[in-house]
């Protein structure tokens, strides 16, 4: 266990030390009152008196009255706790998830690249209930036990020193053990939540491709590759289990030895005149009042290092490295002129493998540039560096004669519109998802975006209209890029991009939305990646990439005269 | 839960033996105090040194033997749950497998995840600590209540009755508690959906520089799950406090009930205080309990989910008879009509046949319902009305073992596999990696493939993000080509790739796959102009066949859509 790890889990319940601690105050004041009750049962069963027709009738119902008192008093104390408790632990929990998925969004992308939504959704469900659970009983519980077991410490120190030496053995013989256990439990712990999160991220993965699955007849192989993990994970959980059932029970045994050797000693001193025998039974008393907590705490071990091995994953995934800030005097942008100039670019995912070489162009203020060429050539990357989702290895691509990294990050995105290949939209309504970039637009724009791409019929269609809640079926990836196009209609920015995005529209509608488009591009600074070339023949200028390079630059006829890659793919098109 | 306490039974022998186990251990930890009272009560005031060695090595043998019992117990118990659990899991997820489409699409891929995840989880929890907890309490409790009934009768039933009492307000509060969990569970689905979405629009979320709105959504997400939990929470709060003071009003009414009772003469108060140290012992046993149940609802709760999925009833059985087909049809439809949210018909009396061996092209606006009328070919998803044929036979009389393997698809979301080049195009069906490069070549894939390092054996990244757009099209062109179905259907499979490679790929699918029907679905008339049969789709509906010739005289739709795309008239 690495403690310093764990102790900025402290950062997260901070906020409620002070409500941890009156919790812990009034279950004190709930214990004292039911330690309470038993004397004024004493007392009732005192007024009883011992032979019949004895009995003090006002006296038993005074005391009972008494009882009921106290035993109400402290229910309440105990429900006010514990429901409190149950309720500061989902605060601390929500914190935790909301840290945890705020430092997720500042991630860069390639993060999600390498590591599967299963395993996050494991680390902020699975693991932050975990820790939850420890919040919300086994913390108070282990602060009573640390309560008592100290006090208990002290009145048997008091009644007996020499005998309390019993413990001076046994409690750090307890502790060592304890430790030791841990250390080699802990590893155990954190296996099992990473085979856990891996399975998620398994099961995760194939729901995705379920059509797939079922299509080819796989599902047998599925579910075997799906056993393998199960099993993996199963036996890490019980691996874990099995190393750590032995915490519990060896403190307790431990315990029990001191009992032991307490009754036995005392027995010895008192043998020996050391002790009287009142303050034998008084000790042993006190021994046994220290032993209850100890095994409620003991059980609890297993349950902390779980949690403790929980935590230590959510703290992982905030240690991981964020996007770079923006540094000190970055540019806030207010508006762009759009002029953008890739200088000497090299850029590759792995460095090894650059995927732009050497890469040069401009796009004027206002231009409409097409970048052509074909699949795999680096188009979608030129995209992804222009948005800074990665930085280039070599070279620099300015906007209006400004470095990138010289601007907020997300003041720039921000002034930069899109429609991806990757089409995406989220769980909620359509007028939602269309108002996605502009949050706050009206209603009438937003109809009015979506008539502008061709999509209002198909959404008027709908039994709930704009506000029918999108799901991942009923949606043709065609319509999703209609959305995605109303979507960037409707935001006000000055460089528009779009990489593919209506590859899978008809010819049709493309035709029909173009008006749409060409106003869009009015003004604006345009940027389109496109393999039909009748969506690019209008363009400024266009720029031909091949294997990473510029091969070619210039207007549709003049590309077309020079004869090269353009020439050959625009007849592709036309020839079959 | 009969389901689910099915997953037992296996186990019951096990279980029956942990029991015992933990049984025995539960009595010699309650035999160590009374040992320590021996010692205290009778050996040393006898000043019987030899005895008090002999209790006290007998207390070490009972502290080990506990010790040992307990860790023996335990993890017989989380043996059983744990492989009660995998079990589950691995039902779980076979089932989900066996779902219809529509079924699938009713539940939400996110409340899947959930339900395998978090709730297996919770399940997982119950058994564990019932089986842990779930021996100690009771055997107190009963033991409790026959030793008072042999003390005094009339006072054990005062305490049987504030017992069931007792038992009965926790039953209260548990029945109370579940359908909260069941809430918070549900609550989590849409957490797991935000994660989701931001896990897979990462780009388009920072692209739109939103990180700020989905923080607000998911902070929502999260408050909501909050809520819930805190909701059922605090119900179930109320359960030990309660029984708690059911208990000490108990104990009350004993002491009143104990003092008429001395009173009139009938016993003596020194049983009063003998009774109300079992009393104590049975309260804390109770109280226990109450704690079990907390884990129990949750755990009810999302075994109830559980259930939810494992229940489902096959909804697409193959029928036992169906229509004949028109002789020589490989695909074909007659009048079908299907409509997903049943509302508008996404699907208008489809009528079409088709030769084997043929190909056929769809095209259509977006949205005429093209991928549809692919769903319903493959039986994603029934038909409302009409019939679908499939190799000359009512598709709805095939089962799923009929269809495997007879298509090739590649499917317009589909995602890649963080797998291996090799396993994404071979998808799990071992094949050979001559006919996974064969397939590749054809897929105009290999050229890329080549120059990954590693070839085949290269690694994607989660949904192939590391490939390109039109990279990613072509291995799932060559995952559909790998098994050389007899039936192929190309959902605007080229939409991605360049002219050349596209036409590259329907010469090499004509050349390496002669004997294929084809279905194309494309956006691109070049895609479709040498179908045997071409579909022109408007709003579910067919509203024009027949092959590029006749359509181009016949169909303005037709003729306009290829005149755009041509660059002029044809």
């Amino acid at each position: 266990m690495k403690p310093h790890k764990l102790l900025r889990l402290g950062r997260f319940l901070r906020p409620y030390g002070l409500r941890f601690l009156l919790l812990l105050a009034l279950l004190m004041a709930g214990n004292l009152l039911s330690l309470a009750a038993p004397l004024l049962s004493g007392k009732a069963v005192d007024s009883v008196g011992i032979r019949a027709g004895e009995a003090d009738f006002p006296g038993v119902f005074r005391n009972c009255a008494g009882m009921l008192g106290c035993y109400a008093l402290s229910s309440l104390f105990h429900y006010i706790v514990s429901s409190r408790l149950i309720r500061t632990a989902q605060a601390v929990s929500h914190d935790l998830r909301k840290a945890a998925f705020n430092h997720m969004s500042e991630l860069p992308v390639d993060y999600f690249d390498t590591h599967p939504a299963g395993d996050l959704i494991s680390r902020i469900c699975y693991d932050v209930d975990t820790v939850n659970a420890t919040l919300s009983t086994d913390l108070l519980q282990l602060g009573t036990s640390v309560f008592t077991v100290a006090g208990s410490f002290l009145m048997m120190l008091l009644l007996s020193p020499r005998l309390t030496l019993v413990f001076l053995v046994t409690v750090p013989l307890s502790a060592v053990l304890t430790r030791v256990q841990m250390k080699r439990v802990h590893p155990l712990f954190r296996l099992r939540s990473k085979e856990l999160g891996a399975l998620n991220g398994f099961a995760e993965e194939r729901m995705a491709c379920r059509r797939s699955i079922r299509t080819y007849g796989v599902e047998e192989a599925d579910l075997r590759l799906f056993g393998q993990r199960n099993d993996a994970a199963s036996k890490a959980y019980y691996d874990a289990d099995r190393a750590s059932a032995a915490l519990g029970p060896s403190v307790n045994f431990i315990n029990n030895l001191s009992l032991a050797a307490v009754s036995v000693f005392g027995a010895l001193l008192y043998l020996g005149g050391g002790l009287s025998l009142g303050s034998l039974s008084s000790f042993v008393l006190y021994s046994r009042k220290f032993s209850g907590p100890i095994r409620e705490a003991a059980n609890l071990l297993a349950e902390l290092q779980a949690s403790a091995a929980a935590a230590e994953r959510v703290l992982d995934l905030l240690d991981e490295e964020p996007e770079a800030a923006d540094p000190a005097g970055a540019l806030p942008v207010e508006r762009l002129r759009g002029d953008i100039r890739f200088d000497h670019v090299t850029f590759g995912y792995d460095p090894a493998r650059p995927v732009l070489r050497d890469f040069t162009a401009h796009i004027p203020a206002g231009s409409l540039a097409a970048v052509v060429g074909p699949t795999g050539a680096g188009k979608t990357t030129l995209v992804s560096l222009l948005l800074r989702f990665y930085r280039p290895q070599s070279g620099t691509i300015a906007v209006d004669g400004v470095p990138l990294d010289a601007y907020s990050r997300d003041g720039l995105r921000r002034r930069l519109a899109l429609v991806l290949q990757d089409t995406w939209l989220f769980g909620g309504t359509i007028a939602e998802n269309i108002a996605y970039g502009a949050p706050g637009a009206s209603r009438e724009r937003i109809v009015e975006a979506a008539k502008a791409a061709r999509i209002h019929r198909f959404i008027s269609a709908l039994p709930q209209g704009y506000d029918t809640v999108l799901t991942d079926e009923g949606i043709s990836k065609g319509q999703k890029q209609l959305l995605a196009i109303a979507r960037c209609l409707l935001t006000d920015a000055d460089v528009v991009i779009l990489d593919e995005a209506t590859s899978n529209v008809d010819t049709e509608t493309e035709g029909e939305i173009s008006l749409a488009m060409e106003r869009l591009r009015q003004g604006r600074t345009c940027f389109v990646i496109a393999h039909r070339l009748a969506t690019i023949r209008g363009a400024d200028r266009i720029l031909v990439l091949d294997q990473g390079r510029a091969a070619e630059a210039g207007t549709h006829r003049e590309l077309l005269a020079a004869g090269g890659a353009y020439a050959q793919l625009y007849a592709a098109q036309f020839q079959s | 839960m009969k389901t689910i306490l099915g997953y037992l039974r296996p186990h019951a022998p096990r279980v029956a033996v942990g029991v015992t186990v933990k049984f025995s251990a539960a009595v010699q930890e309650l035999l160590l105090p009374l040992l320590l009272a021996h010692i205290i009560d009778d050996c040393v005031p006898a000043r019987d040194l030899p005895a008090v060695w002999r209790t006290g090595g007998l207390m070490l043998v009972m502290a080990f033997g506990a010790a040992f019992c307990n860790i023996t117990a335990n993890r017989m118990a989380a043996w059983v749950s744990m492989d009660m659990t995998r079990q589950l899991r691995q039902d779980l997820y076979a089932q989900t497998l066996s779902l219809s489409q529509a079924q699938l699409d009713r539940f939400s891929v996110s409340s899947i995840v959930s339900r395998l995840t978090n709730d297996t989880y919770n399940v997982h929890q119950m058994f564990d600590k019932i089986q842990r907890g779930g021996i100690r309490a009771p055997m107190l409790v009963l033991g409790g209540l026959v030793l008072t009934f042999f003390q005094a009768p009339p006072l054990a039933l005062v305490q049987l009755a504030v017992c069931s009492a007792t038992f009965f307000s926790i039953w209260l509060v548990t029945r109370q508690g579940i359908p909260r969990y069941t809430r918070a569970q549900e609550a989590v689905d849409t957490v797991v959906r935000v994660l989701r979405e931001n896990t897979s629009g990462v780009r388009v979320v920072k692209a739109l520089a939103c990180q700020g709105r989905e923080r607000e959504r998911f902070a929502a997400a999260s408050l909501a799950a909050k809520k819930a939990e805190q909701a059922a929470g605090s119900v179930m709060a109320a359960a030990n406090p309660l029984s708690d003071f059911l208990l000490n009003l108990g104990l009350v009414l004993v002491v009143l009930a104990g003092a008429a009772l001395v009173n009139q003469g009938w016993m003596s108060s020194g049983q009063i205080v003998a009774f109300l140290s079992y009393f104590t012992i049975i309260q804390t046993a109770t109280l226990g309990l109450a704690k079990l149940f907390v884990k129990y609802s949750k755990g009810v709760a999302s075994a109830r989910r559980i259930e939810e999925v494992l229940l489902s009833p096959e909804d697409q059985r193959a029928r036992p008879t169906g229509e004949a087909a028109p002789p020589g049809a490989e695909l074909g439809m007659e009048n079908v009509s299907f409509s997903y949210l049943g509302v508008e018909k996404d699907l208008d009396h489809a009528s079409f046949l088709l030769k084997k061996g043929k190909t056929l092209g769809i095209l259509g606006p977006t949205g005429a319902g093209k991928t549809t009328l692919a769903a319903l070919l493959l039986r994603l998803y029934d038909a409302s009305g009409g019939v679908v044929w499939l190799g000359g036979r009512d598709v709805s009389t095939l089962s799923r073992a009929d269809l495997r393997g007879r298509f090739g698809v590649v499917f317009q979301n589909e995602a890649l596999l963080n797998d291996s080049v090799y396993e994404n195009i071979s998808f799990l069906r071992n094949l050979s990696r001559e006919d996974v490069t064969a397939a590749a070549k054809t897929a105009q894939a290999w050229e890329f493939i080549e120059n990954l390092p590693g070839g085949l054996d290269a690694r994607l990244d989660i949904r192939g993000a590391n490939l390109s757009g039109g990279q990613r099209q072509r291995l799932l062109i060559a995952r559909a080509l790998a098994a050389r179905p007899g039936i192929l259907i190309l959902d605007s499979a080229d939409s991605a790739l360049d002219y050349r490679t596209a036409a590259a790929l329907h010469a090499a699918l004509r050349r390496d796959f002669p004997g294929v029907t084809l279905v194309v679905i494309s956006e691109r008339v070049a895609s479709l102009r040498d179908a045997d049969r071409i579909l022109v789709l408007e709003d579910g509906v067919i509203s024009a066949q027949g092959n590029h010739g006749t359509l181009l005289n016949t169909c303005g739709r037709y003729r306009r859509m290829a005149e755009l795309q041509m660059g002029g008239p044809v």
